[in-house]
């Protein structure tokens, strides 16, 4: 099995005297497309929210791999915009996208953390940063062709389709070059036309060796993308394994179907 | 449309405005005879009051009904299909945004203008000059004021407070240590930054209301050491005798200095206006407006939070800064009641007037909130009044301002063709 990308010990979130997750241990490898299910208030997108550093996690630690054959670093605790830089990027499950700012410009965004331009460089724009203004353009304007929204790039994000939000979130998030990608729902309210479309864009982003872990309530999308499904449920890991012995776990009928 | 329950909710209305006021307006006790006296005209006329203005957004209504039904029967008449103006309706970018979206009809805009300004002081008097002067300065404020507000989202309601650092750094230097207009311009301008920072640093976590509640505090202090301090500050006194700005050393008329005030306002507008266009269009103005529009998806996007803000925070106060150090040489003098609350809250009008995050917006919010009532001086008593309404109105009817922001359109096919370029 090739190395982990991202290796959760433990880890443990406590809203006062809620346990929102509990010792909860998850491992990625990298290149590999993991699912993480459960019910509604499994306590999934907190997991995600610990990870990527919104929330500061009670007990336990997080490990990324910042890069192919380094060395696994902790960053349990971290800002999101450090832990989006060390290559974990995220979407949302309620839409996050900056509405009034255009399609490609929310893409660009997500070249901020790989760019260095500042004050300076912006009032006199030396060659270096026009340089990277060009690079931040094309990256951009590649990735949004990638997602099939290349038409809409001078329109603004809120625009668009929901199910286009949806694909935009996933170019942005692309275009902070991580080496592992959370998405989080990334087909609640898509069509079947729209799922089987991300479904492939998944597939492809995958094949470049990206890590994809994602949250997702469409089994039939879990079930035919996933190499590994992690199953949580009242904030505890009760199952792990690939698509067929999950579908047959007893304690996962059970959290699901109920007795 | 107007129906029988908006009349019967306007008559509602008027009439528990009528019972509201009538003891403030409708009754008088007469010291000497110690009787009331009514005075039911006065309620009458609130009454009538509430009514007219109740009924003007009805009436606006009814108006772009008929403009409608107008133009229908105009294009019934002429025999032209009516879906054509549909469309052109649909499509309506304003004029203005049209135009400095389009590089060559900008570059004529820009020309014509700085031509107007370059001849305006050889025709008009030294009063008009003196007005534009101060337009020009509330231009820089709001310019500054822009960055934090109408980019950034960080409503900010002591922005003053960097006007007057700027303005007493040049007037206290200037009296202790003799220091000219032109080594106080930078030294103000970065001495307001530097407050900027100090101001930003503990109020990062802070959003919305509570950042604009702790600005206005800072607006407030700074004002009153303003006031007290008066071992450094002359305190309500004020710091006279400060010099104007100095042309290489050469001696100049009074009528001379104001010229060249005007002429190095334009030119300062003029950095300003390149300055903010730059920015609005960099990996930081991008990063300002991602901010305020998601602060979270910005951090998770990896936008550090705190060095976003504070260059906001900072680059805005150094404009102030500037605009201060202006003011200073400009009135010759400074006192802590120039630096109120109100000024703070004219700045912030201009921005919001004129267009949050619009360049040519915020310069018509000055030219406008300034020279208005300037203008408007033969109206004596009314013309707060006048002016007040104005804003009012401009809320309901045009709430994005005069000018509502654009972003900047990339011209796709350019793209296309130097990744061509870049891929071969």
């Amino acid at each position: 099995m090739s190395e982990p990308i991202l290796q959760v010990q433990n880890l443990t979130m406590d809203f006062g005297g809620i346990r929102a997750l509990n010792k909860l241990d998850i491992t990625v490898h990298s290149g590999e497309i993991a699912a993480l299910i459960g019910p509604n208030g499994a306590g999934k997108t907190t997991f995600f929210n610990c990870v990527t550093g919104i929330y500061k996690p009670t007990a336990g630690d997080v490990f990324l791999t910042p890069g192919k054959g380094e060395k696994p670093v902790s960053i349990k605790g971290l800002k999101p915009n450090i832990v989006t830089g060390k290559g974990l990027s995220r979407t949302f499950q309620n839409i996050r996208l900056f509405p009034k700012m255009t399609v490609l410009e929310n893409v660009m965004i997500g070249r901020h953390c790989r760019t260095k331009t500042f004050i300076l460089g912006a009032i006199f724009r030396p060659p270096r940063a026009r340089r990277e203004e060009r690079e931040i353009l094309l990256h951009s304007y590649r990735l949004l062709e990638k997602v099939g929204l290349a038409a809409f790039a001078n329109d603004f994000a809120e625009n668009l389709s929901y199910g286009a939000q949806r694909r935009l979130e996933i170019a942005r998030a692309l275009a902070t070059e991580p080496h592992l990608l959370l998405l989080d729902e990334p087909a609640a309210g898509m069509n079947p036309q729209e799922t089987e479309d991300l479904n492939a864009l998944i597939r492809e982003i995958a094949a470049e060796g990206l890590a994809v872990l994602l949250i997702e309530h469409d089994m039939k999308l879990v079930m035919s993308l996933s190499q590994r499904i992690f199953v949580v449920d009242y904030g505890s890991k009760i199952a792990e394994g690939t698509p067929k012995e999950i579908r047959s776990n007893p304690a996962v009928i059970k959290a699901y179907l109920g007795e | 449309m107007i129906t029988a329950k908006d009349i019967r909710r306007i008559l509602l209305v008027s009439g528990w405005f009528m019972i509201l006021t009538l003891p403030i307006l409708g009754m008088r006790v007469d010291p000497l005879s110690d009787n009331i006296l009514w005075r039911l005209k006065n309620v009458m006329w609130v009454g009538l009051g509430t009514v007219v203005l109740q009924s003007l957004p009805h009436l606006w209504h009814l108006y772009l009904y008929l403009q409608a039904g107008m133009i229908r029967l105009w294009h019934h008449l002429m025999g032209t299909p009516p879906h054509k103006i549909v469309e052109k309706t649909a499509h309506r970018d304003s004029l203005i945004n049209r135009v400095i979206t389009n590089p060559r009809q900008r570059a004529i805009l820009c020309a014509v203008v700085l031509t107007l300004t370059i001849i305006y002081p050889q025709v008009v008097n030294e009063y008009q000059i003196n007005i534009m002067i101060m337009a020009f300065l509330y231009i820089m404020l709001g310019l500054g004021l822009n960055i934090v507000v109408g980019m950034a989202g960080l409503l900010d309601l002591g922005f003053v407070a960097f006007y007057a650092v700027g303005a007493y750094t040049y007037a206290l230097l200037n009296l202790h240590y003799g220091i000219n207009f032109w080594m106080a311009l930078p030294l103000g301008g970065i001495f307001a930054g530097i407050f900027g920072l100090l101001l930003g640093f503990p109020i990062l976590r802070l959003r919305g209301d509570y950042l604009a509640i702790v600005t206005l505090g800072f607006g407030e202090i700074i004002r009153v050491i303003l006031e007290n301090w008066i071992e450094l500050t002359h305190g309500v006194a004020g710091i006279v005798n400060i010099p104007g700005p100095t042309f290489f050393g050469l001696g100049l008329t009074p009528s001379q200095k104001i010229l060249y005030l005007y002429y190095l306002m334009v030119l300062f507008v003029v950095i300003t206006i390149f300055v903010v266009n730059r920015l609005q269009d960099s990996r930081l103005g991008r990063a300002w407006l991602a901010l305020r529009e998601d602060e979270i998806a910005c951090q998770a996007m990896g936008i550090d939070k705190r060095r976003t803000k504070l260059a906001a925070f900072s680059l805005g106060a150094f404009w102030a800064g500037i605009a201060g150090v202006v003011f200073a040489a400009q009135n010759r003098s400074v006192y802590p009641v120039s630096f109120s609350f109100l000024e703070s809250a004219m700045i912030l009008s201009i921005v919001v007037l004129g267009g949050m995050g619009s360049i040519v917006g915020v310069i018509l919010g000055a030219l406008i909130l300034i020279l208005l009532p300037e203008y408007l001086r033969e109206l004596s008593q009314y013309r707060m009044l006048f002016f007040g309404a104005i804003l009012v109105l401009m809320m309901i009817f045009r709430p994005q301002g005069l000018i509502s922001v654009v972003r900047r359109k990339y011209d796709i096919d350019s793209i296309k063709a130097e990744e061509k370029e870049g891929g071969a």
